[in-house]
Formats: structure tokens, C-alpha cells, sequence
């Protein structure tokens, strides 16, 4: 039975969170299928095709898929989910978002957050803010499953030759309708993918403040992160939310400036390679998850480490 | 217009959780628990539609054992009008409670489902999507702002790269976000008024369900600890540790 993985993209280019998501279906086994739902959104497919490790791309391109609306992309993977044994999508929002639905019309569970795989049927995941680590069998006949891309290596986006698949079907729901978005545009790498990433937390005081985690972003090449606190305050924009209800990191630096190291941002960052903590609480939790920890204020700190760098 | 809430009684979210020494599950002995933090955001959503005159009825639902009827109590508090408890083990698995729901949603002709977009013990961010699913209703996941008009609601919702704003023609289903609204405080007076609302109990067989999964759980184990880190004295120390103990920075 092949695998079937519901691509990460914007139309424009293949998602990165996707190449992780390859490496788990491959340690599934099988033959590994991904599929593109979207509209004019032949360089995605492109990019699919060569990914390795991918034996086939099945492409839906149609402007009643342009938002990749979950009513319609279930009802399509659902259509042509006969075949599969699993079925993956990276846990993103759109994978979040689109995912149960697929499960619901299957009638199986959904197995959230997968970031181990045990065997074609075993899995692992975390639970309770990745304060427990659950190993979870099933025996569905179609097993779906979001996958946590901090999880797995990313698959090599070039090396293969995947034979292309044209789907005609073309589900509409008239009852959900794109109105508008409202994306952040910015050069830095994208928070999941990043290699360094320095987030600031309610100590930062104010939004303008950020602009002295920029001076370090850009010498390190690094990502922005944030906490919850200093999204609720307005600081910067929610796609920079790290933790347990935000974005899942994991680079090989993560830096986190004013922030407290509640357990609920300490579990979208503690698998981070290296920590550091910038904070003038000796006593703050983030230390003890930290590699370096520095107790200092931060508006003397951060512009120090910026012109030492 | 009548809203249907799903609250689920979680551990409380500053409890420190801890894995029961045979690994099988969370140790979950005298540990405070709370309403889902996700669910109480559901709450104040509703009954702020109600407040301002879009909603007539808030009834809220919780499937689990009989202790899920205190969190039903705290939602009345909070101004909820009536509550339903499905009578289940603890536990069940999203897919269940989603058709559980879908049939008290069914019976009670909810116009809106709002819902938690996440349980922060199973952390599983599915049922609310399920529900949808099983229904066929549109939905809308992650909502940061709800405006209902015309028998739609415009949602904005907050993914991956920032805002999108869809708009669902009702009955439909939507799950909440961290920055929808900030939930009020029950008052004494209010906790002591919804002693007195309706709570009615109802069985899967009631509604015509079959509960089960196929999924089990091989083991429920500590996550990995770091190893303890050091504290540096100066900037000066921490780049140099960076660039020739870490090796992260050239
Ligand atoms: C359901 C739920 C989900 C949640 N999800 C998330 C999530 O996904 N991500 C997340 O981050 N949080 C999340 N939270 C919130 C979390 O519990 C904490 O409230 C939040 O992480 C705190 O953010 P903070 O560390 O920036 O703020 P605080 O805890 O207020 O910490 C600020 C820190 O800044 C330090 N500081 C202040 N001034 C300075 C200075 N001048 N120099 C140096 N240090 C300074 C202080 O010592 C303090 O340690 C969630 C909470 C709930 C209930
Ligand atoms: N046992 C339950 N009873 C009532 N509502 C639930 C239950 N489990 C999940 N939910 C609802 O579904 C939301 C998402 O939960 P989950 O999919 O488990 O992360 C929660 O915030 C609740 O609104």
C-alpha cells in the first residue's frame, strides 16, 4: 500500500515542513505519493516531482482550490484515498486544519504531532506540552497522521523523478468562502526552518523594542520568535508565537530574550541543539533548560551581542 | 440564534504533570483540573454573542464521567444557560467525542458550534474539525476575531504565515485561538445561580452512538531531560562559548 502526503505550499513553492513529512512516510516504507491541491501552482509541482524519495506527484491545480479550504481538499483526498495506507500531512495549520476532516470521512482516528515513527503502525507523540511522550499503536485501515517536522530530517528536495497524475475532480463548497489574509512578509528564514532563531518575550517592553533582535537576526542570519506574552501584547504578529499553541522549533541556536520559560514556550523550543537565555531573573525557568544562560538586562546585553558578533 | 459550546475538564494548565512510574499514563491523582483554557475562551465567545444580542441560548456539552459536571457548572457561571453532560469514561478519543457531539448539535439544532481549538493534555487539535466533518458544515479553525452577520460569520484566523479572514455561512463550526478574547472571572452570585440551571446527563445509547478506537497506547513516558547548562558572566563569554564550545556561530 503507497503512502499519500498532502503538500505544504503556497501556490508559489513546496513548503520545506513537506520534506520532513517525506522522511517519515519513507520510514513508514511503501511508495510514497504526494499530492499538490492548489491553483496555478505549477512550479510546486515542479519542485514535487524532484523531491526524493517521491515516486509519484498527483496535482489538483484549480481556482476552487487557490485557499486550499478544508471543506474542499478533505472531500478530494478522501475521493481518492483508496489505494493508501497512510495518509500524512505536516502538522501546520493547514495540515491541522484539513487533516481530522479526512480522518472524520474515513471514520479513523487522527494521530496528532507524530514525531517518531516505531513501525507502519506505532508512533510516537507528544502529550501534555511534550511533558509526556506517548507511544500510540492502531490498527485503522487507513492511518492518518500530521507530522511535526522538528521530528525528521528533511528529505533532499532534489534527486528524484516523480511521475505526474492529473486530477480532474473539482469539489467546491459554496458555503466557505476565502475573504482575505494578511501575511507577513519578511527576508528572514521561515521561523520552522531556521537554523538560528532569537525570540523575545514580554521583557522586550514594547514592540519597537524588537528592533534590537533584529540587529542580532541579521548578523546570525537568524529567524524572529516571540513568546505568547509579547504577542498578547501587541509586540509583533502572531505567526512569531513559539510553544505549545504556536510554531514548533527546533534550530541549532535558539535565543530567547525576556522571556520566563513557561512550560507552554518550552515545549515549542526545548528540543533546540543549543540554548541560550538572556534574562535578569537569576531565578527564571528558562535557565534550566538553557545551555548559556546570561543573568543581565537585556537592553545593555542584547546591543553587546550584537556589535561582538 | 442558538450556540452550542464544548467544554472539556483538563488538568489545570500550571500543574506540573508528572508520568506514573509504570509508564502506562499521567499520574492524574489529587491534581487540580480545570476547564480547558481553549474551551473557556469558547465560552466568553458565545456569551458574548449572547450579550450583544446575536445569540438567544448558550448550551454547553462536555463528554467525559460525572467530574466534568463541575466545569459544565463553572460555564454556567459564566452565563452559559443550560448544560449537557454525555456520561463516558474519561478520555475518549476525538473522533468519538466529535460524533457525540455532532448528535447533541443535531438534537438541539445548534446554528453554531464553538469549540476549543486544542486540548492541552492530548494536544490533539482535531475535534473541532471532525465535528465539522461528520456534520458538513464549514468551519473555521484558529479564530482570532468572529463578527456574525447575515447568517454568516466572518472569521480571522491566525496560521502559519499570519491572518486569513474566511467567511461560513451557518450552522457551522469554529474553534478558538489564544487571542479571541480574554475569558471574565465567575462572580459568587452567578456560581451561586447556576446551581439552579438545567444540567441534563445523557448516554451514547441515548444518542445513538458507538464509542470506541482502535488506537491503544503501548506507554506514556517522561520526555528527555537536558542536561543542566551553565551560567556565562559576560556577553564577552557567551560568544566565545558559542563559537568555540557550541560551534553555532562562526
Ligand atoms: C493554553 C495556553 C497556551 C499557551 N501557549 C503558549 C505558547 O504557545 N507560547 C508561549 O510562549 N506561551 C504560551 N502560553 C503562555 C505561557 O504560560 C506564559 O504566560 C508566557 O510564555 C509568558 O511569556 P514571557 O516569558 O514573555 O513573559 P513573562 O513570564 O512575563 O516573562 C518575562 C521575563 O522577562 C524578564 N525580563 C523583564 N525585563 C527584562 C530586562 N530588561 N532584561 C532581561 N530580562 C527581563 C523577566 O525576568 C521575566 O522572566 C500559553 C498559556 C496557556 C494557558
Ligand atoms: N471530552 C470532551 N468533551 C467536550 N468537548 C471536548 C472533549 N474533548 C474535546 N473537546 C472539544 O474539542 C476541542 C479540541 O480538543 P482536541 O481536539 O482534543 O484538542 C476542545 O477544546 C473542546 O472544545
Amino acid at each position: 500500500m503507497s503512502i499519500l502526503i498532502l503538500a505544504e505550499h503556497d501556490n508559489k513553492s513546496l513548503k520545506p515542513a513537506t520534506l520532513n513529512t517525506v522522511t517519515a512516510a519513507t520510514q513508514i516504507g511503501a511508495d510514497v505519493h504526494l499530492l499538490v491541491v492548489g491553483f496555478e501552482c505549477q512550479t510546486v509541482v515542479e519542485q514535487a516531482s524532484q523531491v526524493a524519495g517521491v515516486s509519484k506527484v498527483l496535482v489538483a491545480d484549480n481556482a476552487v482550490y487557490e485557499h486550499q479550504l478544508a471543506e474542499n481538499v478533505s472531500k478530494l483526498v478522501v475521493d481518492i484515498a483508496s489505494g493508501y495506507g497512510h495518509i500524512l500531512a505536516p502538522a501546520t495549520t493547514t495540515g491541522k486544519n484539513t487533516l481530522p476532516r479526512v480522518a472524520a470521512l474515513l471514520n479513523v482516528a487522527q494521530l496528532s504531532d507524530v514525531i517518531k515513527v516505531e513501525s507502519a503502525d506505532t508512533f510516537v507523540r507528544p502529550i501534555y506540552a511534550g511533558n509526556a511522550i506517548a507511544t500510540v499503536k492502531t490498527t485503522d485501515a487507513v492511518k492518518v497522521l500530521t507530522v511535526r517536522s522538528t521530528g525528521f530530517d528533511a528529505a533532499a528536495s532534489t534527486g528524484g523523478n516523480a511521475e505526474r497524475e492529473v486530477l480532474s475532480q473539482v469539489i467546491a463548497s459554496d458555503r466557505s468562502r476565502f475573504v482575505k489574509e494578511q501575511l507577513a512578509e519578511s527576508d528572514r528564514p521561515e521561523l520552522t526552518a531556521a537554523n538560528v532563531i532569537i525570540s523575545g518575550g514580554r521583557g522586550m517592553g514594547n514592540g519597537e523594542n524588537f528592533k534590537l533582535l533584529e540587529g542580532v537576526a541579521d548578523k546570525l542570519g537568524a529567524a524572529i520568535g516571540a513568546s505568547r506574552a509579547a504577542v498578547d501584547a501587541g509586540f509583533v504578529p502572531n505567526d512569531l508565537q513559539v510553544g505549545q499553541t504556536g510554531k514548533t522549533v527546533a534550530p541549532d541556536l535558539y535565543i530567547a530574550v525576556g522571556i520566563s520559560g513557561a512550560i507552554q514556550h518550552l515545549a515549542g523550543m526545548k528540543d533546540s541543539k543549543v540554548i541560550v537565555a538572556i534574562n535578569k531573573d537569576e531565578d527564571a525557568p528558562i535557565f534550566q533548560v538553557a545551555d548559556y544562560g546570561l543573568v543581565a538586562d537585556l537592553f545593555d546585553a542584547v546591543p553587546e551581542l550584537e556589535k561582538s558578533l | 440564534m442558538k450556540i452550542l459550546v464544548s467544554v472539556k475538564r483538563v488538568i489545570d494548565y500550571n500543574v506540573k504533570v508528572r508520568v506514573k512510574a509504570d509508564h502506562t499514563a499521567v499520574d492524574l491523582t489529587n491534581v487540580k483540573m480545570s476547564m480547558n483554557p481553549f474551551c473557556e475562551i469558547a465560552v466568553e465567545e458565545a456569551i458574548r454573542l449572547k450579550e450583544k444580542g446575536i445569540a438567544s441560548d448558550v448550551v454547553v456539552v462536555s463528554v467525559g464521567s460525572k467530574s466534568c459536571q463541575e466545569t459544565l457548572r463553572t460555564a454556567l457561571a459564566l452565563g452559559a444557560d443550560r448544560a449537557i453532560q454525555v456520561e463516558t469514561e474519561d478520555g475518549l478519543d476525538s473522533l468519538s467525542v466529535a460524533k457525540l457531539i455532532a448528535k447533541v448539535a443535531q438534537e438541539e439544532a445548534a446554528d453554531l458550534v464553538i469549540m476549543g481549538k486544542q486540548s492541552i493534555d492530548s494536544d490533539n487539535n482535531q475535534t473541532g474539525q471532525m465535528l465539522a466533518a461528520l456534520l458538513d458544515y464549514p468551519q473555521a479553525t484558529f479564530a482570532s476575531e468572529v463578527v456574525i452577520e447575515n447568517g454568516e460569520a466572518h472569521v480571522t484566523r491566525e496560521i502559519d504565515g499570519g491572518l486569513q479572514t474566511l467567511a461560513i455561512t451557518l450552522p457551522a463550526v469554529i474553534t478558538t485561538d489564544l487571542r479571541l478574547n480574554e475569558p471574565r472571572f465567575a462572580s459568587l452570585p452567578n456560581i451561586m445561580k447556576a446551581k439552579k440551571k438545567p444540567l441534563d446527563v445523557k448516554t451514547p445509547a441515548d444518542l445513538g452512538v458507538e464509542v470506541g478506537s482502535n488506537v491503544s497506547i503501548v506507554s506514556v513516558t517522561p520526555p528527555p531531560q537536558r542536561a543542566g547548562g551553565i551560567k556565562v558572566g559576560s556577553v564577552a563569554e557567551l560568544v566565545d562559548k558559542l563559537k568555540n564550545e557550541a560551534k553555532v556561530v562562526s
